[in-house]
């Protein structure tokens, strides 16, 4: 036993963190939010060429995986960073295709960070179905390729994220495809990007409640506003080893209990967030906003809480 | 990263099963916190001790095992799931034994802790005093040198258990000119049935006599009981706070266990909606706990120290704890009002968290300001 990140591990998170501070996200990010997806598309090749995708992409099809530790490691830092775009469903389309007679076909891609995949949720929305060129539909008779264009892209309360629906018509790859396994990888990558996010938004607020002064003296010296970062400081950390814990073990119940840990961990952290950033905090142009958003965004997303709930009742962790 | 236990971990986990299924008493004991509970629990230390299962991490010279952090950690998750009883030698065991291993003599180790693993000497924590909870260092009980030797002078108060126990260890004044209230501070130990030491019951939440006052007129300690340098008591006493509030003092073990047992609870009521998503988040966070400590186990076994991330630790057990219980409860419905049910005593014990141990307002200070570096504000 040994349960936390070595030396390889921190270091490929401190590289990521770099690639992506030195990318400046949150221009890309407003960027992508308008459709402009061109500098989010060279951003993503570069976090494929740092191996992300690899991660979910066996190596016959020119990945480096499966590591979902790795992985989750990696998402981290992609939520810490608010990179737009269709991540975690990029990762759950090369589950979803890996052993069918379709890998050869798009999972080089998907791992160079070439094409990016998206996948329609139940319910039916796609994130990102504008930006994707692998359009992937589960359905009872089996895995479709959507290959119409898809519906207009309609605004996510997270601006970054552009959910469509994907048209009916199309092909189909696979009569039965790993949707529970693809699942649990999606969601165990989203879980791990809420964890960032909610990471992020702690430590800009930090930062804010140090600077900003009233009354003579930073507003991060009044212990209301402590105690509201500390509870945000604790229930991330707690949450950080259920993602860790799910990406070891892969149970459907650990990672529901990871993807609900850390989505309310993100989502009261941006709560606070907002709140301790006073007014500025509720403006779309202060940066602040493109987590605020995204950690509303991601705790429905693969899973609601309650859907997490049941998978933690029924099979106990 | 790798949770899995090597085979010497598993065959440790299941001797201690084995044994466990075979000793632990059938029908509970009674309350620790009365005079005939805290007896039959010092009889069960002894039986735990007899096997060598009191103190399973300390060296074998003490009582111990020397079976590491790691499979103490498995050895409470077997030790709580077997419905086994709560520890009336935890307070030595949690917070002195740590403190005797990092700052003590070694002659002093070789006195202390043997009849500590037994439950033969059982241990009272005199910290708090009546002006000095939360701000410690406003303590005003005295030490006095004397001819080999301390006299103490003063009052301590919510010393836990110390109604029935041996001895207790606490920080005392011995250099009143020093120039700021946590300096010239000094451990020690002492003999609670010494002359002048006068112990007064207080009846908890529930009436029962868990915690005494302890008042102190001319007790005589010897020198060999001071622990570390005198006027160093401060430093010292700061590194037990750290483990009882770090992981020794509230094992995950015990939160999986009760956990499982609110699951259970609330499927033979008939899973009740209003409690569904109040019970899923006991055990996620019970899991939590759990993982959390795993990965604070793997790096101390790196050399790594606990540091402030036990204040966070604290609050996060302390109001599991509580949220465990008031499920439980709200579940039983009317029945739930019963005093003598496990989960009532569960409920009333934890009730206390979130004060002892540092109040979680102190914890909070303490993870803002030295995890987040925030600036110190009033206290
Ligand atoms: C069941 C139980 C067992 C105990 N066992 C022991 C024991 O064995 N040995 C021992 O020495 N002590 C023991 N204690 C005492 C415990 O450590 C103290 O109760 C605790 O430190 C709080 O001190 P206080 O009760 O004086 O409260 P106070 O310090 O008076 O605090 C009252 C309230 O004010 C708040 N407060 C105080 N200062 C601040 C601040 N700076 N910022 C924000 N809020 C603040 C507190 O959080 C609390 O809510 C025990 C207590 C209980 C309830």
């Amino acid at each position: 036993m040994r349960f936390h990140p070595d030396a390889g591990q921190r270091a490929f998170a401190g590289s990521l963190h770099a690639l992506l501070t030195a990318a400046g996200t949150p221009a890309v990010a407003r960027d992508w939010a308008r459709g402009d997806h061109a500098r989010g598309r060279a951003l993503w090749s570069r976090i494929a060429g740092a191996g992300v995708f690899g991660l979910a992409v066996a190596e016959e099809y020119g990945g480096a995986g499966p590591h979902p530790v790795d992985l989750a490691v990696a998402f981290v830092e992609l939520g810490r960073h608010a990179v737009p775009g269709p991540l975690a469903e990029t990762v759950g389309a090369a589950v979803l295709l890996a052993g069918s007679a379709s890998a050869r076909r798009f999972l080089p891609e998907l791992a160079a960070g070439t094409e990016l995949a998206t996948v329609a949720a139940p319910g039916g929305w796609a994130v990102d179905g504008d930006a994707a060129s692998v359009r992937l539909r589960p359905a009872a008779e089996g895995l479709y390729l959507s290959t119409a264009p898809p519906g207009p892209a309609r605004r996510s309360l997270d601006p970054a994220r552009r959910l469509t629906r994907l048209a009916p018509a199309g092909e189909l790859l696979r009569a039965a495809a790993p949707y529970d396994r693809a699942l649990l990888w999606t969601r165990l990558a989203t879980a791990a990007q809420a964890l960032g996010v909610g990471l992020a938004l702690l430590d800009r607020t930090v930062d804010h409640v140090r600077r900003r002064t009233q009354f003579g003296v930073p507003v991060g010296s009044f212990q209301a506003v402590k105690h509201r970062l500390a509870d945000a400081k604790t229930a991330l950390e707690f949450a950080r080893p259920l993602v860790f814990g799910a990406a070891v073990s892969l149970r459907p119940a650990e990672v529901a209990a990871a993807k609900l840990a850390a989505g309310e961990a993100a989502y009261t952290t941006a709560r606070t967030a907002l709140h301790l950033h006073g007014a500025i905090g509720y403006t779309a142009e202060y940066d602040l906003s493109l987590w605020l958003t995204k950690a509303r965004a991601l705790r429905s997303a693969w899973g609601t809480p309650e859907e997490c709930r049941d998978l933690v009742l029924a099979q106990g962790l | 990263m790798d949770l899995s236990l090597s085979t010497v971990d598993e065959e440790f986990r299941a001797e201690a099963r084995a044994w466990l299924a075979a000793h632990v008493p059938r029908t509970p004991l009674p309350s620790l916190e009365t005079a005939e509970g805290f007896a039959a629990h010092r009889a069960w230390e002894a039986e735990l001790a007899a096997d060598r299962w009191s103190v399973v991490s300390w060296p074998e010279r003490y009582g111990g095992r020397d079976a590491g952090l790691l499979r103490w950690l498995v050895f409470e998750e077997e030790y709580w799931a077997a419905g086994a009883p709560g520890r009336v030698g935890q307070n030595g065991i949690s917070l002195l034994a740590p403190t005797l291993f990092a700052y003590g003599t070694e002659e002093q180790r070789a006195r202390v802790l043997p009849p500590m693993a037994t439950g033969e000497v059982v241990w009272a924590q005199a910290w708090s005093e009546p002006e000095a909870g939360s701000d410690l260092a406003a303590l005003t009980s005295r030490a006095v040198r004397t001819d080999g030797g301390w006299l103490l002078a003063g009052q301590k108060t919510w010393s836990s258990r110390a109604a029935f126990a041996d001895r207790a260890f606490g920080l005392f004044r011995s250099d009143p000119a020093a120039p700021e209230p946590h300096q010239g501070l000094t451990y020690l130990m002492f003999d609670l049935r010494a002359p002048g030491v006068t112990v007064r019951p207080i009846g908890r939440l529930d009436g029962r006599p868990a915690f005494a006052e302890v008042f102190l007129d001319g007790v005589f300690v010897p020198d060999e009981d001071v622990i570390g340098e005198p006027g160093q008591g401060w430093r010292i006493a700061m590194s037990t706070a750290g483990d009882e509030r770090g992981i020794t003092l509230r094992s995950p073990g015990r939160f999986l266990a009760a956990a499982a047992r609110l699951r259970e609870l609330w499927r033979a009521q008939g899973s009740p909606a209003h409690a569904r998503a109040r019970v899923a988040d006991a055990l996620v966070r019970a899991r939590a706990y759990q993982l959390f400590a795993y990965a604070a186990v793997s790096r101390l076994l790196e050399g790594a120290r606990l540091g402030p991330e036990s204040s966070m630790n604290k609050v996060f057990w302390s109001e599991l704890d509580l949220a465990l219980h008031e499920t439980a409860l709200d579940l039983l419905g009317p029945e739930g009002e019963l005093a003598d049910g496990a989960w009532a005593e569960g409920y009333v014990f934890a009730l206390a968290g979130p004060v002892y141990a540092g109040t979680n307002e102190i914890q909070r200070d303490i993870v803002a300001e030295r995890l987040l570096g925030l600036p110190k504000g009033r206290r």
